[in-house]
């Protein structure tokens, strides 16, 4: 880091421990303010995601918990049929995955095109998923299943609208990744892909445990 | 306001118009004192609604004001009731001491020039703030404000306007106004928590870091896990409300001979989820006071914190159990007894790091040299209503003795005390403590104490009594308590003293107000270290330049809380004080 | 190193501060002692259990309060800053031990303690041969509900309430369980029989109180709720509803008679006469 005091404080670093605590140099010393873009000042970063994961993980397990225990409560429940479609859904939400995966390996390098190309494959793959879960709607929609028909369907309409606006936020992220100028960012490209992959890939898994919810606990 | 004189030509050059500079700066500090202010306003709004409530509690007949016929109805208290709660819990007990100190001293407490995300910061409390704006439109809609308290329980707060007035309009903002909040929340505590992991000083480890921050870090925790759940809960009641679902209304309902359009929900599924939410909660309403305790105490009496390790591992534990308990407040809603009694065994043993907090802070006065300054008095008032307001939990811990004090009067002398006025003491505490390095000057210390002695012998004069209307068995939430034939002339008798004690010590804080707004003019100017404190913030400018530290981050060569250190020239040594003199 | 004080007047202000908390703590002292305001005296032998429980939770919650109260006092007045030096002190593993061990003890000793009494209402069912009653609550009464001779409870269709039409509750006609059912704004019950309570609620989340008997319980829709007790007192007791149900929460009031069984028997044939 450029920073001014680092002289200072390599002398005194041996003392930073003074027997008591971690004893390791703490957290995120090295970093400086609105420091360029380096591996330390995108750490905060990775925190970030992890515990805004953390956050929306609560969010459906709230959620997960109340399915268990309103389908457990009224007596009133009649398991819904999932709509088949979802199934090709969860296949191009997985593909888009592993195409985002294909994607970041060609973040870091010279070979920027290849990364665009396969980063809008999978913008359009979460496009499409996003597509198919309404088209899922409208077919349960059309069978006469709406939202209050009765709680089988009142959660599913739920947990996939909760789910479906967490990955269009997802959506809005790859947009991002794709048009700033990651030249004068803090962190770069590589760096922000990863982050949008962690919340995209979660997203994914996410869905599977939903589909498994609603398929095995219907 | 403060003013940022710029103390270094820096590559992150401070905004210069006034918007961005004020209304939607990314400057930790000037954000923090947003939402110092947002807390301000509510504060005095959630007073007034209860000094109503207490006039009317007391003086039934009392002509008053913008209210109907000159008197406050039924559904009008319970509006007073349930904003009152909501606004106190929400926009004062949660925002001004975790939000607004926790933004304003954190950063720069433990070394850093700013937030991890100062946009994610800015959004957060302009969320709050629209939060504010929607759930205070529910006084403005036709019906009012919602009738159904804090805890918004349905089917009342789920059945639309056919359960009540105030449960139509008023009750869907309410919802979208706390949903809104969790949003907030949940944006400011992921801040929080990087900021701390990751922007740390060199040197400062986690056994270094002040108990504030401490606090304000397990607050963050507990804030993250637990908003998000009361955001679902709050989507399902809006749900349940707007579209048709149950949720939470159970089938066949009668209201006023009409039978309601729902089935098989369930009202205790509402409870569950809140609750999980709403225990934490207390938490996040009272560990920054803890932590700002602990460090006040610490300071001026000149002596280390007592058990530092201790009072870090004991605000874990209660940020840990915090999520195991929340069924006590649920001893007599249906629950099974077995569960019960198990949550009943953990909140017993919530009562253990509790105690060992008390002890500590015991700890650490004795011994020590004490200066009485305002910030010191608040926080040895705060150990005391701490203690008051803590034994009473240990009553309504078990069960078989909640199924007499479940929603009486003792249950509002708890919480108020512990939560309430205790969580207020510490934002006091902190408000003198750390207003000369957020506004550059003091607080006036003469009005201060003035101002201090009528607080606290007036929240005592307002909250113990309240111990025995409970024991009496007067149910809270009651607008009037002309049906109530038995102990009937001792309610009443104890009613009125409770509000002419309240209505002394509301007027008192209006001498606080005074003193703040008189102090920011003239005020007496602030140094850099007034109080000989040993924590980062005592060591740049009252108030600190744009950007903390000019450039220059500090490094932490010392413990938190090294006060009155044997063979030290002074009697305390700043954190980032190089080690001149090593002993051992 | 000596420095100047740094607050005039602090022996006054420790003085003070130090007396207000020894007056907070005898003034509170003084009331619960002399029992200047107490519990209703309890009807049953689970009140009695409570109120033994409740002795015990103000002996130890006493002890604790008094004793940090006036610790926090004298630290307050003794450590004043007379420009003695400030004792350094960075705590004491023993004594973390120590409290930390014995709050333990007390405190979840204390719980386990209260399990019994807590037991004698919920973890037992009512027995066979006790007198049902159901409660239930609605915006903004109770009502009483016997049922009569035959000992059954009549099928209630929501559909049929009509509270201003004679029929709060919504019993069906055509069920001939229901014809002897006994419906009644005001609750008796007959002194030392257990009496079983089946506790429901026709719209919102209602508490059903009585002090006497030490027992409060949600009555919460979509719910059949299950609690027994045994007066052993005969007179008049307050039920207030205790859960916030609405605009007339403070009104939704009735009373719990304890009689003698013959003037029970007597009253129920009044009631069923009346409901006819």
């Amino acid at each position: 880091m450029p920073a001014a005091p680092t002289v200072i404080d390599d002398v005194f670093a041996l003392d930073a421990g003074r027997g008591r605590g971690t004893g390791a140099p703490a957290g995120g010393g090295d970093d400086g303010p609105r420091g360029s873009g380096s591996a330390g000042s995108a750490r905060r970063y990775f925190t970030g995601i992890s515990l805004g994961l953390a956050g929306i993980l609560m969010f459906f397990m709230a959620l997960t918990s109340a399915y268990i225990v309103r389908k457990g409560f009224g007596g009133d429940w009649q398991a819904l049929r999932l709509p088949p479609i979802l199934f090709l859904n969860t296949v191009v939400l997985l593909a888009s995955s592993l195409t985002m995966e294909i994607a970041r390996r060609h973040a870091g390098g010279a070979q920027l095109d290849s990364f665009r190309r396969w980063w809008w494959v999978t913008t359009i793959l979460g496009v499409a998923f996003l597509a198919g879960q309404v088209i899922a709607w409208r077919q349960l929609a059309a069978a006469g299943i709406y939202l209050p028909t009765n709680p089988a369907s009142s959660f599913f309409y739920t947990l996939t609208a909760a789910h479906g606006a967490h990955l269009a936020g997802g959506i809005l992220a790859l947009f991002y990744v794709a048009f700033r100028a990651w030249e004068r960012a803090k962190i770069t490209r590589a760096a922000a892909a990863e982050i949008a992959s962690i919340y995209w890939h979660f997203m994914d898994g996410l869905w599977i445990f939903l589909l498994l919810l609603l398929y095995l606990g219907r | 306001m403060a003013t940022h004189e710029s103390a270094a030509v820096h590559a992150h050059p401070a905004p210069t118009g006034f918007i961005r500079k004020y209304i939607f700066s990314l400057d930790h500090k000037v954000i923090g004192i947003q939402y110092w202010c947002l807390a301000l306003f509510s504060v005095f709004l959630g007073m007034a609604l209860s000094l109503l409530m207490r006039i009317h509690l007391a003086w039934p007949n009392l002509k008053i004001p913008f209210t109907a016929g000159g008197q406050i109805s039924p559904e009008q208290y319970l509006a007073l009731l349930t904003m009152h709660g909501s606004i106190m819990v929400f926009m004062v007990l949660t925002t001004a001491p975790q939000s607004g100190f926790g933004n304003f001293i954190l950063p720069i407490q433990i070394g850093a020039a700013d937030m991890a995300f100062p946009v994610l910061n800015m959004l957060s409390f302009w969320t709050t703030f629209v939060s504010l704006c929607v759930m205070g439109a529910a006084f403005f809609v036709p019906g009012g404000a919602p009738i159904s308290g804090w805890t918004g329980y349905p089917p009342l707060s789920a059945m639309g306007e056919i359960a009540g007035p105030g449960q139509g309009m008023g009750q869907t903002l309410w919802v979208i106004g706390v949903a809104i909040f969790c949003g907030a929340s949940l944006m400011g505590a992921l801040n929080f928590i990087t900021t701390i992991i990751d922007l740390r000083a060199k040197g400062m480890s986690l056994m270094r870091l002040p108990l504030t921050s401490w606090a304000w870090f397990v607050t963050a925790i507990l804030g993250l896990l637990a908003f998000g759940v009361l955001l679902a809960a709050c989507i399902l009641l809006l749900l349940d409300r707007t579209a048709g679902t149950s949720f939470f209304i159970p089938g066949g309902l009668v209201v006023t001979d009409k039978l309601i359009n729902h089935k098989g929900g369930s009202p205790l599924l509402w409870q569950h989820l809140f609750w999980f939410f709403g225990h934490p909660e207390v938490y996040i309403a009272i560990l920054p006071g803890m932590g700002v305790a602990s460090h006040v105490l610490s300071t001026f009496s000149r002596k280390p914190v007592f058990g530092y390790r201790a009072m870090v591992y004991a605000l874990c534990g209660i940020g840990f159990l915090g999520f195991c308990v929340w069924g006590h407040h649920m001893f007599v809603s249906g629950m099974s007894p077995y569960s019960a009694f198990a949550f009943s065994l953990l909140t017993m043993s919530i009562g253990v790091p509790s105690a060992i907090k008390t002890f500590n802070w015991l700890g650490t006065l004795w011994g020590g040299r004490i200066q009485f300054t305002c910030a010191m008095l608040f926080a040895i008032g705060f150990v005391s209503l701490f203690v008051s307001g803590g034994v009473s939990g240990l009553f309504l811990a078990q069960p078989s003795i909640d199924l007499f004090f479940h929603d009486t009067y003792f249950v509002v002398a708890h919480f108020h005390l512990i939560m309430g006025v205790a969580a207020i003491f510490g934002i006091f505490a902190a408000t003198y403590f750390w207003a000369p390095k957020m506004f550059g000057r003091h607080l006036h210390e003469g009005l201060g104490k003035i101002h201090f002695w009528f607080t606290f012998i007036g929240v005592y004069a307002i909250f113990m009594p309240m111990h025995w209307l409970g024991m009496l068995g007067h149910p809270r939430r009651y607008s009037s308590i002309e049906v109530l034939t038995q102990s009937n002339a001792q309610y009443a008798s104890i009613h009125t003293f409770i509000t002419i004690a309240a209505v002394i010590t509301i007027t008192a804080q209006l001498l606080f107000l005074f003193n703040f707004f008189w102090s920011l003019k003239k005020g007496k100017k602030a140094e850099v270290n007034p109080w000989n404190a040993t924590t980062l913030e005592w060591t740049v400018p009252s108030p600190p330049p744009h950007d903390n530290f000019a450039g220059h981050l500090p490094t932490v060569h010392h413990g938190p809380y090294e006060f009155s250190v044997p063979g030290a020239p002074k009697d305390f040594i700043v954190q980032s004080e190089a080690p001149a003199m090593k002993r051992g | 190193m000596q420095r100047r004080k740094a607050c005039a007047g602090s022996a006054t202000t420790a003085g003070a501060m130090a007396l207000l908390l020894f007056a907070l703590t005898f003034v509170t002292v003084y009331l619960f002692v002399t029992k200047t305001w107490w519990f209703p005296r309890a009807i049953t032998d689970f009140g009695h259990e409570v109120d033994a429980q409740f002795f015990r939770t103000l002996i130890i919650t006493g002890i604790v309060f008094v004793l940090s109260q006036l610790a926090l006092a004298y630290a307050v007045f003794r450590f004043r800053d007379r420009g003695q030096k400030a004792k350094y002190n960075e705590g004491n593993q023993t004594m973390e031990v120590l409290w930390t061990g014995a709050t333990i003890v007390l405190f979840v000793g204390l719980g386990i303690m209260a399990r019994s009494a807590w037991a004698e209402v919920h973890f037992r069912p009512a027995v066979p041969g006790a007198l049902q009653v159901e409660v239930t609550g609605q915006q903004f009464v109770w009502n009483f509900r016997y049922a009569g001779p035959d000992g059954k409870f009549g099928r209630l269709k929501p559909e049929l309430v009509n509270a201003s039409g004679g029929n709060p509750l919504g019993l069906d006609p055509t069920d001939p369980e229901g014809k002897d059912d006994v419906v009644v704004p005001v609750m008796a019950v007959p002194v030392n029989r257990e009496v079983e309570l089946l506790i429901r609620s026709q719209d919102v989340t209602h508490s059903f109180f009585v002090r006497e008997l030490r027992l409060k319980q949600d009555a919460v829709p979509g719910m059949l709720i299950r609690v027994h007790f045994t007066a052993t007192e005969t007179g008049v007791y307050e039920i207030p509803c205790a859960e916030l149900c609405g605009l007339g929460h403070y009104r939704m009031h009735s009373t719990l008679t304890v009689m003698s069984d013959a003037d029970f028997q007597k009253w129920l044939k009044e009631q069923a006469a009346a409901n006819q």
